[in-house]
């Protein structure tokens, strides 16, 4: 992991000479344009949140006639939203955690081991990211209601069958980046814990993970961001009591009044925690593609 | 995955001899014979990702196929085995291109075609110009980094549903901007139905999808070693040369992987169209996850709709292989 930080600030300074103003010119001038078109959709949002219901109603205007913060108090009764946070948390939270867990072991096994069907289980694995959506949600939707039927267990319309459902979106791209990440912790270090009497699984908790936080860390962060943000499977796989916020922030706009000034609150205050986390992590996630996925 | 190391970081081979030395530490524990417990061992440790990857891609791929074959409709979803059998019908009405559901599903391939090829373009050329300006420290870069990640750190709906909001005829901000203060538009434009939703859906889509290229090609160019920066710069390469000499061919492994994954993301994007326009997507935004989801949950014909999906696969799967041939071709080994 220092290697790989290193490895950022040497490429910082690239070349010894100063950029010619051409250069430097031209990157400003690309750089603001993209700034402006990335940051319009966040002022509006922001700004749309603290108007009154005329100001978001009536023709749009850069500048608010008042500053109000009665859509946020209004949003809580409008639709269910703290309900629906409630189910966004848990869905994802538990998702990420098992999603998290599963892909520590099998990194581990595939950076560590040499085994038969290694080479198949990366390839199957990583090609079933290119899988349509749509093709296996029809199957899954008919999996989990016939488990249903059969067993009892509620999947469809639960958030266990969600969270099942997430957890393996993550994973693909998890198992990879580990793997890169693991591969960069010394070997040398765990076959020394071995030696000293540790099982392989205590390596792999006492040297590997500690050593590789920080890939931990920025997986952890991709499959939050990954099942908090997830719509198709969650329009159809969740009922009124078990309904997350991708679905639940339509209900503000397909009521007959659109309170545009609640919509754009809600969106803030649902963005709110994973922005903040993925800003303040985004350094592990870029050193982790550093290190694993980008090779 | 590929040879490729930073200067600095010298992963040793991981499948090297050095297991032989910790299977000899192992002995001491009886609890299986040894042999066996290395043998077993990374397979228990991959049971867990096998199973679920079984249970949620592969087996339902697998039923998806069988589906594609059976008469499914709203009448056999609690028991679908007992569906009967239909051989090729679902493909046969789903190329049937001269029948509307055909004709239907061949206009939503090409419009999904032309949007994807536009967005990804995009995204890549304003990621690869965002990372290539930025390769280098200057004040403010670490806000800039920070800022130009948001879009792909907000959740898909609640940046969609601003675009939507900003979409609106009568008080968005775009018709608002382009008619109000340019002057290019009478400002009365619908842009979430009719033809401009297609624009509006590109719009969205690169804004959306532009910071994850950024975000690679930013990882990419961390692992150019610096040397080659150094004996260019005493050789006497400008600034320009240098990244058309050294940049951009050195990000050629990992464009290759950036460009096939932002490909299939886009080809196969639910999400931006369906919270943009909700369930019936405007005929000139009709990407081709929604209308497979339309003609499935809208008629509960899932016959159909598995055989369109499989048919979407088999064209994934076609060009994910060219592309693979095409772009592999005459590289080194040593790059490739």
């Amino acid at each position: 992991m220092a290697s790989t930080v290193q490895a950022a600030k040497a490429a910082d300074h690239r070349s010894p000479t100063a950029p010619p103003p051409s250069f430097v010119w031209s990157r400003r001038i690309f750089l603001t344009l993209l700034t402006v078109f990335v940051l319009v959709p966040v002022y509006v949002m922001v700004s749309s949140s603290l108007k009154p219901l005329q100001d978001v109603s009536g023709a749009f205007h850069w500048l608010p006639s008042g500053l109000t913060i009665r859509p946020y108090i209004d949003i809580w009764s409008t639709v269910p939203l703290a309900r629906y946070f409630v189910n966004s948390l848990i869905v994802a939270g538990v998702a990420t955690v098992c999603s998290v867990a599963v892909a520590v072991f099998a990194a581990y096994a595939v950076s560590r081991y040499r085994f038969r069907g290694k080479r198949v289980f990366t390839v199957t694995v990583l090609s079933t990211q290119m899988f349509p959506g749509i093709l296996f949600l029809l199957p899954l939707f008919l999996i989990y209601v016939n488990i249903g039927n059969a067993t009892g267990i509620a999947l469809f319309g639960s958030r266990g069958g969600l969270i099942l459902t997430y957890l393996t979106f993550s994973l693909p791209f998890s198992i990879w980046m580990l793997i890169g990440y693991f591969d960069s912790v010394p070997q040398s270090l765990d076959e020394a814990a071995l030696v000293d009497g540790c099982g392989p699984l205590g390596a792999l908790f006492r040297i590997i993970v500690p050593a590789a936080i920080p890939g931990i860390v920025a997986v952890a962060v991709y499959a939050f961001m990954t099942a908090w943000g997830e719509v198709l499977f969650a329009s159809v796989m969740t009922n009124d009591t078990t309904r997350t916020l991708a679905v639940g922030l339509q209900g503000y706009a397909t009521q007959n009044d659109v309170y545009w000034n609640q919509v754009m609150a809600a969106s803030l205050v649902v963005s709110v925690p994973v922005v903040a986390g993925f800003l303040l992590l985004q350094r592990y996630l870029v050193a982790g593609l550093t290190a694993g996925a980008v090779k | 995955m590929t040879a490729t190391t930073t200067a600095d970081r010298q992963a040793p081979p991981h499948d090297g001899g050095g297991r032989a030395d910790s299977g000899q530490a192992r002995p001491k524990r009886p609890r299986l014979p040894g042999r066996l417990r290395r043998i077993s061992l990374p397979y228990l440790l991959l049971l867990p990702a096998l199973l679920l990857e079984l249970l949620v891609h592969l087996v339902p791929m697998v039923i998806g196929i069988v589906m594609s074959f059976k008469e499914l409709t709203q009448f056999f979803i609690r028991d679908w085995g007992t569906a009967p059998w239909s051989g090729l019908d679902n493909y046969r009405v789903s190329i049937d291109f001269d029948a509307p559901i055909g004709q239907a599903l061949l206009h939503s391939f090409f419009v999904t075609c032309a949007f994807t090829v536009l967005s990804v373009g995009l995204c890549w050329l304003i990621g690869t110009v965002a990372a290539v300006y930025m390769q280098e420290n200057f004040k403010g870069r670490g806000l800039l980094r920070a800022v130009f990640l948001t879009p792909y750190a907000l959740p898909v709906y609640a940046a969609v549903i601003t675009w939507a909001f900003m979409f609106q005829r009568d008080n968005g901000l775009v018709n608002h901007v382009l008619g109000d203060q340019l002057g290019l538009t009478d400002g009365q434009t619908f842009w979430l139905i009719g033809d401009n939703s297609f624009v509006a859906l590109l719009t969205v889509s690169v804004w959306k999808g532009w910071p994850f290229a950024f975000l690679i090609i930013m990882a990419g160019l961390q692992n150019i070693p610096r040397e080659l920066y150094e004996a260019a710069a005493i050789d006497g390469a400008g600034i320009w040369q240098q990244i058309r000499r050294i940049t951009l061919p050195s990000l050629r492994p990992v464009n290759q992987v950036l460009v096939l994954v932002l490909f299939l993301w886009t080809f196969n994007d639910f999400n931006t169209p369906y919270v943009l326009f909700g369930k019936s997507a405007p005929e000139a935004a009709d990407l081709i996850s929604i209308h497979i989801y339309q003609s499935s949950f809208v008629t509960w014909n899932f016959g159909t709709g598995s055989a369109m999906s499989v048919l979407l696969l088999l064209f994934l799967l076609l060009v994910t292989a060219v592309y693979l041939v095409l772009t592999s071709r005459g590289r080194k080994p040593a790059d490739g």
